[in-house]
C-alpha cells in the first residue's frame, strides 16, 4: 500500500487586513463590500493609495519591542498570537521546541534600509549615524524570529521568500514539515510591511502597474476593463496547522484540511506571468488533492488588476475549468484589500474559509465593466453569492521571477 | 550646562530608548542597568542619541562612564561645556 502522509488541518487563524483585524471582522467586510484602501503619504512620492492595517501592536508587544523590531515583526506577532489563541491549544504546555514558525514574505529589509538611508541623509550621509539595529531588522528571517522571541518558541522559525506566492508557501511548507515529523505544531502563512517602502510603489509606478483612482476604495479593480494596476497593501495572516490526529486528540475545532498543493516556476520572464505554467500548477495541485475541477467550489484568483496579468490568469483558469464546472465560483479578494504581497495568499484564503460554514462566496468588487477577456463562467462580481455547497477552495498566488502556487483546502470530514 | 540639566538630557533619551520604563524615581547614584530594563543595545542607542541630538561622541572605552545618572553628569557635562552649551 502506498505511503499515506499524515492529514494536516487548520486549527487557528490570526490576521490583520486593511479591512479587519480578526477573521470575523474581515469576513463581514468582504461580504458587505467594504474596502480597506485609503490614501497614504509615501516618502519621496507624495500621495499614493494603499491598504493600511490598524491593529493594536501593543496588544502583544511592549513599546520598546515595537521600537526595536520591524513592522513585519509586529504584524507577525499579532497574527501568531491571535492564531494560537484561536486554536484553543494549551499554549503553556506546548513543547516549544516542537513548534515551527514559517512566515512567507515577498521581501524583507527594504523598509528598514530605506529608513536608515533617510536617517543618515540628515547627517550628510555619515555612516556613523547608521543604526546598530539595521542588521537584526533586515535579516530575512526577521518576522519569524520576532515571533519566536515573543512566544518563546525554540523550534525552527524562518521566513519563506517566494514573492507574492509566499502566503501560500508558508502553509505548504508547514504542511511538509508536519508530515516529515520535524515539528508537531506549526504557525504559518504570510505577512507584508511593504507599504512602508517607497521603493515598491516607485517600482510599480515605473512599470506602469500602480493603481490610481479618485476614489481609493475603487482603485483595486481586478477584471474591470478600466483597471490600471496594483494597490500595495500591508497585512498578515498566520494559521496554526496540526496533524489531524493531534488536533482530534485535543478536540480542536477544524477550519479545513489541506487537500493538495503545487508550486512551480515559469522559467520564462522576470515579471510577466506565464499562463501555461499557471494552468499546469493548478492542474497538478488538483491531481495532488485527488479532486476534479468540477469539485472545486471556490477559486480565489491571484489577479492583481494589472491589464495583462488578469487576462493571463483568466486564460489559465479557462483552460482548467472551462465551461463544464457549473458549481465552481471564482472570486478575488484583492479588490477589497489591494495586494498584500507576502500576505496575499494567506489572507485571501482566510477570507474564503468561512464559506465552508455560511455557503456564501464573497465577490470581487469594483468590476463595473467586465473585461470580456476576463469573463469566466462562475465569476462572482460585486455581490456575494449564496451557493449550494462549498467543499473545496482553490487558492492561487503567483509571484515575480515566475513562481506559481496553488493550495487547495477542503471541508473537513472525519 | 549644569549637571542636573545633563541628567535630564540623559533621562529624555532613556525615555525614548526604553519607553516602557517608569523614570520618575531613577536614583542618580545607582547603576542604570540595576534599576531599569536596559541592555547593551540600549546603551548603544543612548550613545547614538547623544551623537545625533547633541553632537557628543562617547568612545567605546568610555562607555562605563554612562553607568549611572551621576556618572553621566560627571562625564558629559564638561563635554557639553566644550561645545559651548
Amino acid at each position: 500500500m502506498a505511503f499515506q502522509p499524515p492529514r494536516i488541518v487548520i486549527t487557528g487563524i490570526g490576521l490583520t487586513a486593511p479591512n479587519g483585524n480578526s477573521l470575523a471582522e474581515y469576513r463581514q467586510n468582504l461580504l458587505n463590500g467594504v474596502s480597506g484602501v485609503q490614501k497614504m503619504d509615501v516618502r519621496y512620492m507624495g500621495e499614493c493609495l494603499a491598504g493600511i492595517c490598524d491593529f493594536d501592536a501593543l496588544k502583544y508587544q511592549k513599546r520598546k519591542e515595537v521600537r526595536v523590531g520591524t513592522r513585519a515583526g509586529s504584524i507577525s506577532i499579532y497574527c501568531a498570537r491571535e492564531a494560537v489563541t484561536d486554536s484553543g491549544v494549551d499554549w503553556d504546555n506546548v513543547t516549544k521546541d516542537r513548534v515551527g514558525v514559517y512566515v512567507g514574505t515577498t521581501e524583507h529589509g527594504n523598509v528598514e534600509t530605506e529608513n536608515e538611508i533617510y536617517a543618515i541623509s540628515k547627517f550628510d550621509y555619515d555612516t556613523k549615524f547608521w543604526s546598530h539595529y539595521h542588521n537584526p531588522r533586515t535579516v530575512a528571517n526577521n518576522p519569524a524570529g520576532e515571533v519566536s522571541l515573543n512566544l518563546g518558541i525554540t523550534g525552527p522559525a524562518y521566513a519563506i521568500g517566494a514573492a507574492c506566492a509566499a502566503g501560500n508557501l508558508g502553509l505548504i511548507h508547514a504542511t511538509q514539515m508536519l508530515r516529515l515529523g520535524e515539528v508537531d505544531f506549526a504557525i504559518c502563512g504570510g505577512v507584508s510591511e511593504s507599504i512602508h517602502t517607497f521603493g515598491i510603489f516607485a517600482g510599480f509606478k515605473s512599470q506602469g502597474a500602480l493603481a490610481t483612482h479618485e476614489d481609493p476604495t475603487k482603485a483595486s479593480r481586478p477584471f474591470d476593463q478600466d483597471r490600471n494596476g496594483i494597490v500595495v497593501s500591508e497585512g498578515g495572516a498566520l494559521y496554526t496547522l496540526e496533524r489531524l490526529e493531534d488536533a482530534q486528540k485535543r478536540g480542536a475545532k477544524i477550519y479545513g484540511e489541506i487537500a493538495g498543493y503545487r508550486v512551480n516556476s515559469d522559467a520564462s520572464d522576470y515579471v510577466l506571468p506565464n499562463p501555461t505554467r499557471q494552468a499546469e500548477c493548478v492542474r497538478q495541485a488538483l491531481t495532488a488533492a485527488g479532486i476534479a475541477p468540477v469539485d472545486i467550489h471556490i477559486v480565489n484568483t491571484h489577479a492583481t488588476a494589472t491589464p495583462q496579468g488578469d487576462i493571463q490568469e483568466c486564460g489559465a483558469l479557462r483552460e482548467v475549468f472551462g465551461e463544464g464546472c457549473p458549481d465552481t465560483h471564482i472570486n478575488n479578494t484583492k479588490s477589497f484589500i489591494g495586494h498584500s504581497m507576502g500576505a496575499a495568499g494567506a489572507l485571501e484564503l482566510a477570507g474564503n474559509l468561512p464559506s465552508f460554514d455560511d455557503l456564501t462566496v464573497h465577490p470581487s468588487i469594483n468590476c463595473d465593466n467586465l473585461d470580456p477577456q476576463c469573463d469566466l463562467p462562475g465569476l462572482v462580481l460585486n455581490k456575494p453569492r449564496k451557493v449550494e455547497k462549498v467543499d473545496a477552495i482553490l487558492n492561487n498566488s503567483f509571484g515575480m521571477l515566475g513562481i506559481n502556487s496553488t493550495l487547495i483546502v477542503k471541508r473537513f470530514a472525519a | 550646562m549644569t549637571k542636573e540639566e545633563t541628567k535630564q538630557i540623559v533621562l529624555d533619551i532613556i525615555a525614548d530608548v526604553a519607553p516602557d520604563e517608569d523614570l520618575t524615581n531613577v536614583k542618580p547614584d545607582v547603576r542604570l542597568r540595576d534599576q531599569l530594563e536596559l541592555d547593551s543595545m540600549d546603551f548603544l542607542d543612548i550613545v547614538m542619541e547623544l551623537r545625533k541630538r547633541h553632537n557628543i561622541e562617547v568612545p567605546e572605552a568610555e562607555y562605563p562612564e554612562l553607568a549611572s545618572l551621576d556618572s553621566c553628569a560627571d562625564y558629559l557635562t564638561p563635554k557639553f561645556e566644550e561645545l559651548g552649551k
